[in-house]
Order: structure tokens, then sequence, then C-alpha cells
């Protein structure tokens, strides 16, 4: 069965509802019952927190270092100054996730611009 | 009620109060990481036309799955002819992250009378974006009032970008490669430093620099578990940065 198979109107719903919500909600829905086990300062959770961080840190190494759509055609080394610059502008200037947006996308357009 | 012995007007705040405070949980629409969020689903609708995903179709699956990467992988299977299992698989593989990040989430989401059956119906709304804001945000909120605002931030979220992709898709909007590029950059760059600020003790930042400089490393060697895998490893070399400075306290 696949995307195609049927040409009724609700096959593509059910297509979604299945490969798409199912696969999804489910993680998210063992996550509650993980989550209700784990009690606040335990061990355990600190834990699942470290994985779970690890995991978005994974998320965000992804979208800098192996983009999709027009970032990947920008070299990999201005994606990595750019963070780099908001990142250290984070710190340096009294730790506003706004300076950091502002730093990257300015490293980013510059290069962009001069190349 | 009648067992409470509560006068009804109490309740009747309460539920004022839980309503103030979904509206300042909702009213977190208007703040950066939102507006970042949406300019994503910006460049996910034109993705979702490219491959005769319809406009019906494309706003089902955002506000179904909610979860960005979800959404592309379904799309890039269904492009690839998948059968309905296959497609499920792959779904499932993206979306593993989900479940260790709804549990770390719900301990500081839940009240003293939180129902299992309402933290499950909220967990839906957790994709990576609420989850950076709400780690940072919660903390601020009184327990029993967590749920409210974590509701008012979470639908709110999740219908506007529902409307977001509606809207664009109609339009067929189209940027210049730079603007697109941009906007792109903007999600990983709000990610780094959020996260980096949510952090309320040393292991959060060990296990961020382990997740950012293993991910590369792990998806060299396994692109298909890339992800699940820089979890797990920095999850150890966090418990065992935590281990050792436990130690070296009391020793």
């Amino acid at each position: 069965m696949t995307w195609q198979s049927l040409t009724d109107w609700w096959w593509p719903y059910l297509f979604i509802l299945l490969a798409g919500w199912l696969p999804t909600d489910v993680w998210r829905f063992i996550g509650v019952f993980i989550g209700g086990r784990v009690s606040e300062e335990s061990e355990a959770l600190i834990a699942v927190r470290a994985v779970a961080t690890a995991l978005v840190a994974g998320v965000i190494a992804q979208l800098i270092l192996y983009p999709s759509g027009a970032l990947a055609e920008t070299s990999v080394f201005l994606r990595i100054g750019a963070a780099a610059a908001g990142f250290v502008a984070y710190l340096a200037l009294g730790r506003r996730v706004i300076i950091s947006v502002i730093a990257g996308e300015a490293v980013l357009l510059c290069g962009l611009l001069l190349t | 009620m009648a067992d409470s012995g509560l006068p009804s007007h109490h309740a009747d705040e309460n539920l004022r109060t839980r309503f103030s405070w979904f509206l300042s949980g909702a009213s977190l629409i208007t703040s950066i990481p939102a507006l970042i969020l949406m300019t994503a689903h910006v460049g996910f609708a034109g993705f979702a036309s490219e491959n005769g995903v319809t406009l019906l179709q494309a706003t089902f699956m955002v506000a179904i799955i909610w979860a960005l990467p979800a959404n592309i992988v379904l799309i890039g299977a269904i492009a690839g002819g998948y059968s309905l299992f296959g497609a499920a698989i792959a779904v499932g593989l993206s979306s593993i992250r989900l479940m260790p990040m709804v549990a770390a989430f719900v301990p500081e989401m839940r009240g003293p009378k939180t129902r299992k059956i309402t933290l499950l119906f909220l967990s839906h709304f957790i994709a990576v974006t609420a989850w950076v804001m709400g780690m940072d945000r919660l903390k601020h909120v009184p327990r029993d009032m967590r749920t409210s605002y974590f509701a008012g931030l979470g639908i709110t979220l999740t219908l506007t970008n529902t409307l977001v992709v509606a809207v664009v898709y109609v339009l067929s909007t189209d940027f210049p490669p730079l603007v697109f590029a941009a906007l792109f950059f903007l999600t990983p760059m709000y990610f780094l430093t959020s996260l980096w600020g949510s952090a309320r003790d040393r292991s959060v930042h060990v296990a961020m620099v382990s997740g950012l400089l293993l991910f590369p490393v792990i998806h060299s060697i396994a692109p298909a578990y890339d992800l699940l895998l820089t979890g797990v490893a920095g999850g150890i070399v966090t418990m065992a940065y935590v281990h050792l400075a436990k130690r070296s306290a009391t020793g």
C-alpha cells in the first residue's frame, strides 16, 4: 500500500494518520509514562534530561552541518563561523538570544553577499 | 466540588486564573522563537507543494503530527513511493527523539493534581521549539498553573503554524535563495543560545556540548540512527561528568 494505491479522497488522510501521526505521538505517549515515573531532582531525571538535551543539540548540529534547501548551497565553514559568532556575541553581550540571532545572521549574510 | 467543600466562587476564581495563565502562554506567539518557527513553516509549505501534497493534506499533517522533521520525512517517503509501513518506520525513527524530550518535560509541567489524560493530550504539542521555550519558562510559572500555561503556548503555536502553511501555500510565496538561506539559519541559531540559556545546572551544558561534537562523528558512522545515538552517547558522557563532579565534591 502506497500513497498512490487508492484514489479515494480519504486515503491520503488515513496514510498521514497511520504513517505520520501514529509513529510520532506513540513516542510522546511513551514519554509521558516514563516522565510520570521519574521524580523531581532524581538522578534518573538528570539522565533523561541529558539524553534529551544531547538529542536537541544533535538536531542543532544537523541543521548547521547538513541543512536542506537553500542553506545547503552555502559553505559549511561560513555556517559554522556564523553560528560561532552568534554564540560568542550572546556570551559577550549580556546573554540575549536576539543578539545571537542578529549577529549570526549578519555574519551569514555578509559571507553570502561577499562570495 | 461538594467533597472539597469549596464555595463556588473559589472555583470560578481558579478557572479565571487558569484562563489568564493560558492567555499568557498563548501570548508567546509573538515571541522571537515563535516567529522563527513560523519562518520554518514558510519553507515547509513550499516543500509540500513541490512534492504534490495538497493544501488540505499539508495543513492536516502540520496539525496532527506537529514535528517538522517527521513531516519532512513523511513527504520524502510519499515522494519516494514508500509503502505505508516503510513510511511509518522512517517517520517513527525520526520521532523517537520525542520520547526522552517528553519524559524530561513532564516533571517540569505537571502539577500536584494533574491527570495523566491531560499530560497525554498536552504531549502532542511538544516539539523542539515548544520544548526549548517550556524548559526555559515553565520554572517561572506557579506549579499548578503550568499545564494551563503550556496549553496556551502549545495549542496556539500549533494552530498558528497550521494557518501559516495554509496561507503560504495559497500565495505560493517565492523568495530569492538568499532569503531562504537566512530564514533556515534562524532555527539553529535560536536553538543554540536559548537551549544554553535554559540550563539550570552544568549538566545541561555538558550534554549540549557533547551532543554538538558527537553528532558529526556519529553521523559519519551511522547516518540512519545519528540523532538517537547522539542522545544516548551524550547522555552517557553527561552522567560520567555528573558522577566525577560529585566524587570530587565529596572526596
